[in-house]
């Protein structure tokens, strides 16, 4: 452990990485959705509120957000915001699907400074990727890369969630992203929102996992992980790069749609429910002194990792991982690379794992057999 | 580096923290962590006087400490978080 990791773990003034999701409304259903989007709610923060957060982001010196949903193009007021955001001197980093991107916004999105979009993209080819982000959704990114590439919008991300079914496409996804002079990012299948339905047939199998690190350690420098992938730093002596904690309530936490600050992106939870952006003492009040944020930044016990020699390496992954796992929080990651989450999941009764606190699913239309009506003359 | 007229690059932020500051580049997106409040003032303050070498001695840096700070200096130097000032 680094003496820096030692002092982010204390917490910060203000956070370095902090996700603003604008709405729960999104065009697609991906399967697995860190905040079950589909639906807006109709308590959504206003344009007002919005900007009364985003002063005090700017107050706080707040450097930049990331900004998702939801698809965040939905909101009619999408770039009244950003721009809003950009002249107060805080970069937008946002993540988008990509389905509302045409020429017209792509040369308004590359007109302005501060500015990073990622896109989502879960297979090099239609099939891959459609299997978990819905039929269409593979031409749309591509159809979106491709006006902002012609727009001249320089080095845009594509943002890929690793999957048991794309693992073999990293290779291609670099390529693919080198063909759009664009940057790839990949980052951890989390158990979060829909993902704690699709988690255990998406996640990487442990041989994968090897391969994964791998991989990474190859590739590292030119390829961003949002520093998510630390739990396999047990796999060798070698760290990935990046930060090697859990930065849930220290260095990072989350803004949902309706003004609730949560710890990271991936604990849509009471349980992880810091305080709201809504409170008189409003974001800053909920950074700095919401009793969760304060716990979170005590020294944490390593509880059943403590005996094991990996934990300095691996910190005992994902916060969010083990908790909608239905694992303890002072125990192993469900993808520890020793085995011992699996051996864990294994005694774990499904009707006590968590469920997520906030579902904005669409219906599921269920296919019910037509009946046949019975048309008469009048 | 040490006789250079350097200042902070003007389009970094700087973030009081409790372990020093964080530095932010809002041209090349990277941050840099100032782990000390002696850097701190010392990068605050560089803009203040005629090269880095005058500028360890008004904020009272130890000479035993200089090649430290040297380093330091040149590191943010190579990711432009510094920059030579003109004129």
């Amino acid at each position: 452990m680094t003496v820096l990791a030692d002092q982010l773990k204390g917490g910060l003034e203000a956070p370095i990485c902090l996700t603003w999701e604008l709405t729960y409304a999104c065009n697609l259903d991906c399967v697995h959705c860190l905040s079950s989007s589909g639906r807006r709610d109709p308590d959504e923060l206003t344009t007002t509120e919005a900007k009364a957060v985003l002063d005090e982001l700017a107050a706080m010196q707040v450097f930049y957000i990331n900004i998702g949903g939801g698809e965040p193009m939905i909101r009619r007021d999408f770039f009244e915001l950003i721009e809003y955001s950009i002249n107060l001197g805080i970069g937008v980093k946002f993540s988008t699907n990509g389905a509302f991107i045409d020429a017209d916004k792509a040369h308004r999105l590359a007109a302005l400074d501060y500015l990073d979009i990622q896109i989502s993209l879960d297979g090099t080819d239609a099939a891959t990727n459609d299997d978990v982000r819905g039929a269409g959704s593979y031409d749309t990114a591509i159809a979106a890369m491709g006006h902002l590439r012609d727009a001249g919008f320089d080095d845009f991300k594509i943002s890929v969630v690793v999957t048991r079914h794309n693992v073999e496409q990293l290779d291609e996804f670099k390529a693919l992203a080198d063909s759009f002079g664009a940057t790839l990012r990949v980052t951890r299948l989390r158990p979060s929102g829909r993902g704690a339905d699709s988690w255990h047939e998406l996640h990487p199998t442990n041989a994968q996992q090897r391969q994964i690190y791998d991989w990474l350690l190859a590739n590292g420098d030119k390829v961003l992980t949002g520093d998510s992938f630390f739990h396999l730093n047990a796999l060798g002596e070698q760290p990935l790069p990046g930060l090697n904690l859990c930065g849930a309530g220290r260095v990072v936490c989350l803004i949902d749609p309706l003004g609730d600050v949560y710890a990271c992106p991936f604990v849509i939870h009471d349980r992880f429910k810091a305080g709201s952006v809504r409170e008189p003492r409003g974001f800053a009040g909920v950074w700095r002194e919401s009793d969760l944020f304060v716990e979170l930044r005590e020294p944490q016990s390593a509880g059943a990792c403590a005996s094991c020699g990996s934990y300095d390496a691996c910190q005992g992954g994902c916060m969010a991982a083990k908790f909608f796992t239905g694992l303890p929080l002072d125990g192993p990651d469900p993808e520890c690379v020793g085995g011992e989450g699996e051996i864990e999941l294994a005694k774990v009764q499904t009707s006590t794992v968590p469920r997520p606190s906030l579902d904005h699913s669409k219906p599921v239309r269920i296919a019910t057999p037509r009946v046949p009506v019975a048309l008469t003359r009048r | 580096m040490l006789q250079r007229a350097l200042r902070l690059d003007p389009q970094v932020a700087l973030r009081d923290e409790p372990f020093g500051a964080l530095a932010y580049h809002y041209g090349n997106r990277k941050l840099v962590f100032l782990r000390h409040p002696d850097v701190v003032e010392v990068v605050r303050s560089l803009d203040e006087h005629d090269c880095v070498a005058d500028t360890l001695t008004a904020c009272s840096i130890d000479e035993r400490r200089w090649a430290a700070f040297e380093r330091a200096i040149d590191s943010m130097y190579e990711s432009e978080m510094l920059s030579d000032r003109i004129g």
